[in-house]
């Protein structure tokens, strides 16, 4: 195993009130297995902070912390300054009015309208009269560009667009936090284009605060205020961009990850037995 | 852990607990339905999508069980020279034992099927998660409602396969067989006990639909989120329905009947 360095002192930014989201030494354990490590961590007010690392490293399971839906096995989680898991279930609905989550594919409800889908949240949690419900969802739609498909269904959408529509649906509700799961996988450099700008505006304009965990490096770089690297479930590397370079420059894993290097202190090889013994051992254990 | 109901047999601890989590899951959908009750609309609808698409397969399915029956129990009696007792015969089998286990049968690979697929698929796209993460609680919004229709099409579908069998027997042993239409229907209508056999056989139907709906709903829920996890828990709403249904089945006849 390689051994990873970890980001050394307490997590920059600021604390309390100036916090949406602060994880206080969460760990995560699944099935034996250790998915996160022991993580300090904080996500400014109204800025969009990126979590990067390779695939398989526990970021969405980070963000499955802080929506709830997984608890931690050690540390705490707040979002919005309570800590989600004292919440019973009606608090914990309560706080997740006030998030918003846009879906890897989207997850939009497969029996619903673009329409329906969007106004999905109003309908379920506001007693709006119907005109009402149509102007807020319309003029969502118009934001993500979606007004003319309202009356499509999901499998009649492309990705990009699908995806377009879940963000419409996600901020629907004005939540204060939204959270992105590898918003852009599988896209088009078009749709990624306009995914990217959506949660740039949607994040300016609605005045939210938006965590994006994703694995494209250079998007992020362009994207996000604040960055954080996690590898094998711990923080690797945290800060601005300046910072975040500079950190490159000092550690040699942040910078294969950064950089894309095949090879480095995460190897291009499985672990195997030398290659000479393999091909001259045949059959042999 | 997640458990399966077909794992039920592997271990008898593994039987307790999967067993406890159905039942677990029942007590979720049962504390749902208040609020599920609460929007007639999509009840009215799951009750059509569940129950109304299966009428077809129920009325062709029924015509030809007692289609069937009516010749069989025809020949057989003609043996003996009671023909005239098949009006009852024919209704005795079909509203004690035919028309729930058939109808039960038919529902679980018709509309059980299509449940299991369909939330199969939801959970394998997360739009259960979506749903957790937006503060609507998937047990309520979607299997609630899904569970109810199922509960009340069953004993519905049953006494429309007990009326459509009853006319197949009708068709072979007087139109065909040439009985006389007044023995038919006066010997079926002293024998038929409305308490003992009509409503023993509709509430054999209610707790075939409990059964039916709840593995399909269970299954669909709680499949793996892949592709051949949505078709493993198609495939075993099938099967555990289909052998829940023919074991209560004698145990119920056992019971009720006594």
């Amino acid at each position: 195993m390689t051994k990873i360095p970890r980001a050394g002192g307490p997590p920059a930014g600021p604390v309390n009130d100036e916090a949406a989201v602060r994880l206080v030494g969460a760990s995560l354990r699944r099935g034996g297995r250790e998915i996160l490590r022991d993580l300090d961590l904080v996500v400014p007010r109204g800025r969009i902070t990126a979590v990067m690392g390779p695939s398989g490293t526990g970021k969405t399971s980070l963000l499955s912390l802080v929506s709830g839906e997984l608890a931690p096995s050690k540390g705490q989680v707040f979002v919005e300054g309570q800590d989600i898991n004292t919440l019973d279930r009606r608090r914990l609905y309560a706080l997740r009015r006030r998030m918003g989550m846009l879906f890897q594919e989207g997850a939009l409800f497969t029996d619903l309208s673009v329409f329906d889908n969007v106004a999905f949240p109003l309908r379920e949690h506001t007693r709006l009269p119907e005109a009402l419900v149509r102007v807020i969802v319309l003029l969502k739609l118009e934001a993500v560009g979606l007004r003319g498909a309202a009356d499509l269904y999901p499998s009649e959408l492309s990705g990009g667009m699908s995806r377009r529509a879940a963000l419409a649906r996600a901020v629907v509700m004005d939540p204060a936090v939204v959270l992105y799961d590898e918003p852009l996988t599988g896209l088009d450099p078009i749709s990624m284009g306009v995914i990217l700008r959506l949660i740039r505006d949607l994040n300016r304009t609605l005045g939210l605060t938006s965590v994006v965990v994703s694995h494209d490096v250079q998007e992020m770089l362009s994207l996000a205020d604040h960055f954080y690297v996690l590898a094998d479930g711990r923080l690797i590397a945290q800060g601005d961009r300046e910072s975040l370079r500079a950190q490159a420059a000092a550690s040699p894993w942040v910078r294969q990850f950064l950089e894309g290097e095949a090879d480095g202190p995460v190897p291009f090889h499985y672990p195997a037995r030398p290659l000479w013994d393999d091909l001259l051992g045949g059959e042999a254990a | 852990m997640k458990s399966t109901l077909s794992e039920i047999g592997s271990s008898p601890f593994q039987a307790v607990a999967t067993l406890g989590a159905v039942g677990l899951f029942l007590v979720r959908i049962l504390g749902a339905i208040p609020r599920a009750l609460a929007r007639p609309r999509a009840l009215i609808e799951q009750i059509f999508v569940v129950g109304a698409v299966s009428t077809n397969l129920i009325l062709v399915g029924g015509l030809f069980v007692g289609l069937v029956m009516g010749l069989q129990f025809y020949t057989a009696l003609a043996r003996f020279g009671a023909t005239s007792a098949l009006g009852g015969l024919v209704a005795l089998s079909l509203l004690r034992e035919l028309s729930p286990v058939v109808t039960a049968l038919l529902y679980a690979g018709r509309a059980g099927t299509s449940l299991a697929s369909e939330l199969g698929l939801m959970r394998a796209t997360e739009q259960f998660k979506a749903m957790e993460v937006m503060a609507v609680d998937p047990v309520e919004r979607v299997v609630a409602p899904r569970f109810l229709a199922g509960v009340l099409s069953v004993p519905l579908l049953t006494a429309l396969f007990s009326a459509v069998g009853i006319l197949g027997g009708y068709l072979v042993g007087v139109r065909l067989m040439g009985l006389d239409p007044g023995v038919f229907w006066s010997n079926l209508r002293a024998s038929v006990r409305f308490r003992q056999d009509f409503l023993n056989g509709e509430f054999k139907a209610l707790v075939f639909g409990i059964l039916c709906t709840l593995v399909a709903l269970y299954e669909g829920y709680h499949s793996d989120p892949t592709a051949e996890g949505l078709g493993r828990a198609t495939t075993r709403s099938v099967v555990i329905a289909s052998l829940a249904v023919l074991s209560c089945d004698y145990l119920m006849t056992a019971f009720l009947y006594r």
